[in-house]
């Protein structure tokens, strides 16, 4: 099974081959690296840019403007903070000029903790991305909605901001999440995509591609990640896996939690959520992102508004310390984001919740 | 520390003068550019409008780069990132004066963003025009995009991008400086910094060390030129030369155009007329009426005329509609890839 960088770098591929990719583009993004967790090795339309964020971004909406289809990247989101006006310009130029122009790009970047990042690798940026009118926002949670999600972001006629979420890049999918096309062996994928580390072997060495047939994870859908009839658990990227996992755990204790995995950010699919929570009637929503002005409080106030009657307990947010940065320290770093047991102890809180 | 206008010398193929046709045909524009930043004053001090910003002072530059870009639609013409005082060069694209009050008066029939926009913020993708935005300097971050665009072999068009001398000292002049010449890389890219030499009211000195803001580009090993933009024969030769160079060499050039600000920064700053910048349409009129190509009894009476008809256009345009509330909602998300070809 594919690795989340590994379907990410499929999908760019099917992106310049057979949709139109004509850049993907960004810091270490071309030879010899192929990016700094590899999404970009190999591919064809791949160049290193000067190390200027602001550059990266305006460059990007100039290739769109000039009807080109880019891809651009930012090393890791922490460094996107000095493109907001630029990526304000992305967002609100079709709208500006009334609809004289669109602004078809995609800005990929890596979030969130779990590599040991420490204060300038460890950001998320799903508060400020949906603080941005005129994006789409997605966040796979694993390698088959990344390449689907992937493929729709470059198809769509808006700025699409894909955050990669950096602690699972390297996990592999689960059973029965392999890529239409994807070989079955995983070491025969890694020998055929995966540039070898030896010098002497990437001399001689050419990627070979799978045949990989298009899927298309719409933008806006959201998706059941684990039913559940108990407690909606509305989360997105790295937290998926761990909602999932502290989910199987509460099982055994008769607590059956519906992990809602949001995918998409903005336009974020509130039908999916509405009929969660009527369903289940608690609701927990989990991110990483401080937790002051976080974007899971714009769900739960929505919940609130709209769904106030249905509701048998507190909507919950869980998500990280409204604290200046992530600690490198273990200790620092798990008492700054979420994490299993605390996912957990939430759930388990809100299912046991007697209004 | 001081650079005037009149200290950059008049010389060689500058002093080249114009055919009689092309002068009548920049004085008209001027004049039209001219008025219409005054109407649109006018309109902004009599309720018809809540804020003006322009460019009037700069049309010796601003006509002639109009008339002299390949205008057109897609990489094969040449993109236009213009700040927001850039009324003459779209006037010499071929804009309708009136459409620049629609936006003054932000009504539903705005072409340029109906009702959303301050005025002088253009669009036009049909001439390559790309959005102005407020924020100083952004599209010099923006521009080398369309340039890379050009660089496809056989391709000829260029990308021009203008701003102000107070906005290069933001860091996207310093991107454009190193995207556009890379070594291998260098970007078919015209940079132009018109040089009214005040930030809003910081004066050039309180803000530049540099002696020439064109001195920039020569690290980068790009050509440069500073030329005096109140002239508008000496700008008309300058811009073209820089065209010429871009278009045919495929490479950077930057241009700093010194110019007058007549009517200060914007309506912030009162829009009142000041009157010891040097005028450049004043100045052409003399040279129009000492060359006997125009008469000031015939300039006079187009002033008089393109005045009453402005009047006239703007009282129309007071009476048309104004955006309805619910199109907040529209154009949000683009549902078709306009720029890659879609109708």
């Amino acid at each position: 099974m594919a690795t989340m960088v590994q379907a990410i770098r499929m999908a760019l591929h099917v992106g310049e081959s057979r949709l139109g990719v004509t850049d993907i583009f960004g810091e270490d993004v071309g030879p010899p690296l192929g990016g700094a967790f590899t999404a970009t090795q190999n591919l064809d339309t791949a160049w290193n840019s000067p190390l200027d964020e602001r550059g990266i971004v305006g460059v990007a909406i100039g290739l769109a403007l000039a009807g080109a289809k880019p891809v651009c990247e930012i090393q890791f989101c922490d460094y996107a903070f000095n493109t907001i006006d630029l990526l304000k310009i992305a967002g609100n130029t079709h709208w500006a000029c009334a609809g004289d122009w669109n602004v078809p790009l995609v800005m990929m970047t890596p979030v969130g903790a779990g590599i040991r990042g420490s204060i300038y690798h460890s950001h998320s940026f799903d508060a400020q991305a949906t603080r941005i009118p005129g994006w789409k926002i997605v966040m796979p949670s694993n390698p088959l909605d990344a390449y689907g999600l992937m493929l729709s972001a470059i198809v769509d006629p808006n700025p699409v901001m894909f955050l990669k979420p950096k602690a699972l890049l390297r996990v592999k999918a689960k059973a029965g999440e392999r890529l239409p096309g994807e070989p079955d062996d995983d070491k025969l994928l890694a020998k055929m995509i995966d540039t070898p580390v030896s010098p002497a072997e990437r001399a001689k060495w050419k990627p070979q591609w799978p045949e990989l047939q298009e899927h298309y994870v719409p933008i806006g859908k959201a998706k059941v990640a684990r039913p559940g009839s108990h407690v909606t658990v509305v989360t997105y990227g790295r937290n998926v896996p761990m909602a999932l996992a502290a989910a199987d755990e509460l099982a055994a204790e008769g607590v059956d939690a519906e992990i809602l995995d949001l995918r998409s950010l903005h336009p974020y699919d509130w039908d999916a959520i509405r009929e969660s929570v009527k369903k289940t009637h608690r609701v927990l929503c989990v991110n990483e992102d401080t937790e002051v002005t976080n974007f899971g409080e714009h769900i739960l106030r929505r919940v609130t508004e709209e769904l106030f009657y249905e509701l048998y307990a507190p909507p919950t947010l869980l998500a990280g310390a409204h604290v200046p940065g992530i600690g490198l320290a273990d200790a620092l770093e798990h008492a700054s984001v979420p994490t299993k047991e605390k996912i957990r102890a939430a759930i388990s809180e809100l299912a046991r919740h007697e209004p | 520390m001081t650079i005037g206008a009149s200290t950059v010398k008049k010389q060689g193929p500058d002093a080249r003068e114009l055919a009689p046709e092309l002068c009548v045909r920049l004085h008209d524009l001027m004049l039209r550019a001219r008025l219409l930043e005054e109407r649109l004053i006018t309109m902004y001090r009599q309720g018809d409008g809540y804020f003006w910003i322009g460019g009037p002072g700069e049309e010796a530059f601003s006509v002639p780069l109009g008339l002299l870009v390949d205008k057109g639609q897609g990489i094969h013409h040449d993109y236009l990132h213009l700040h927001y005082r850039a009324s003459g060069t779209l006037l010499a694209l071929g804009a309708d004066p009136v459409d620049s009050m629609r936006q003054m008066k932000n009504t539903a029939t705005d072409p340029y963003s109906r009702g959303r926009n301050f005025a002088s913020h253009y669009t036009a993708r049909k001439w390559n025009v790309a959005p102005v935005s407020s924020p100083i300097e952004v599209q010099y971050s923006i521009a080398p995009g369309t340039a890379m665009a050009q660089r496809k072999p056989g391709c000829k068009g260029i990308t021009v991008v203008t701003g102000g001398d107070a906005g290069t000292a933001e860091g996207d002049f310093a991107t454009c400086l190193v995207w556009s010449s890379r070594k291998g890389s260098e970007l078919p890219i015209l940079i132009i910094v018109t040089n009214n030499q005040y930030g809003i009211s910081t004066p050039y000195a309180g803000q530049h060390g540099e002696a020439r803001i064109s001195d920039r580009g020569k690290p980068f090993g790009m050509e440069t030129a500073t030329i005096d933009g109140n002239d508008v024969e000496t700008a008309y030769h300058g811009v073209k030369r820089a065209i010429d160079y871009v278009r045919t060499e495929r490479k950077p050039y930057l241009l700093e155009v010194m110019v007058s600000r007549l009517y200060g920064h914007s309506s912030a700053s009162g829009a009142n007329f000041v009157k010891d910048e040097d005028d450049c349409l004043a100045r052409f009129e003399r040279r129009l009426e000492e060359r006997k190509i125009l008469t000031r009894a015939v300039m006079d009476e187009q002033r008089a005329k393109i005045t009453q008809e402005f009047l006239e256009a703007s009282k129309r345009v007071r009476e048309e509609p104004q955006p309805e509330p619910h199109q907040i909602w529209e154009h949000v998300f683009a549902t078709k890839n306009l720029v890659g070809g879609e109708a």
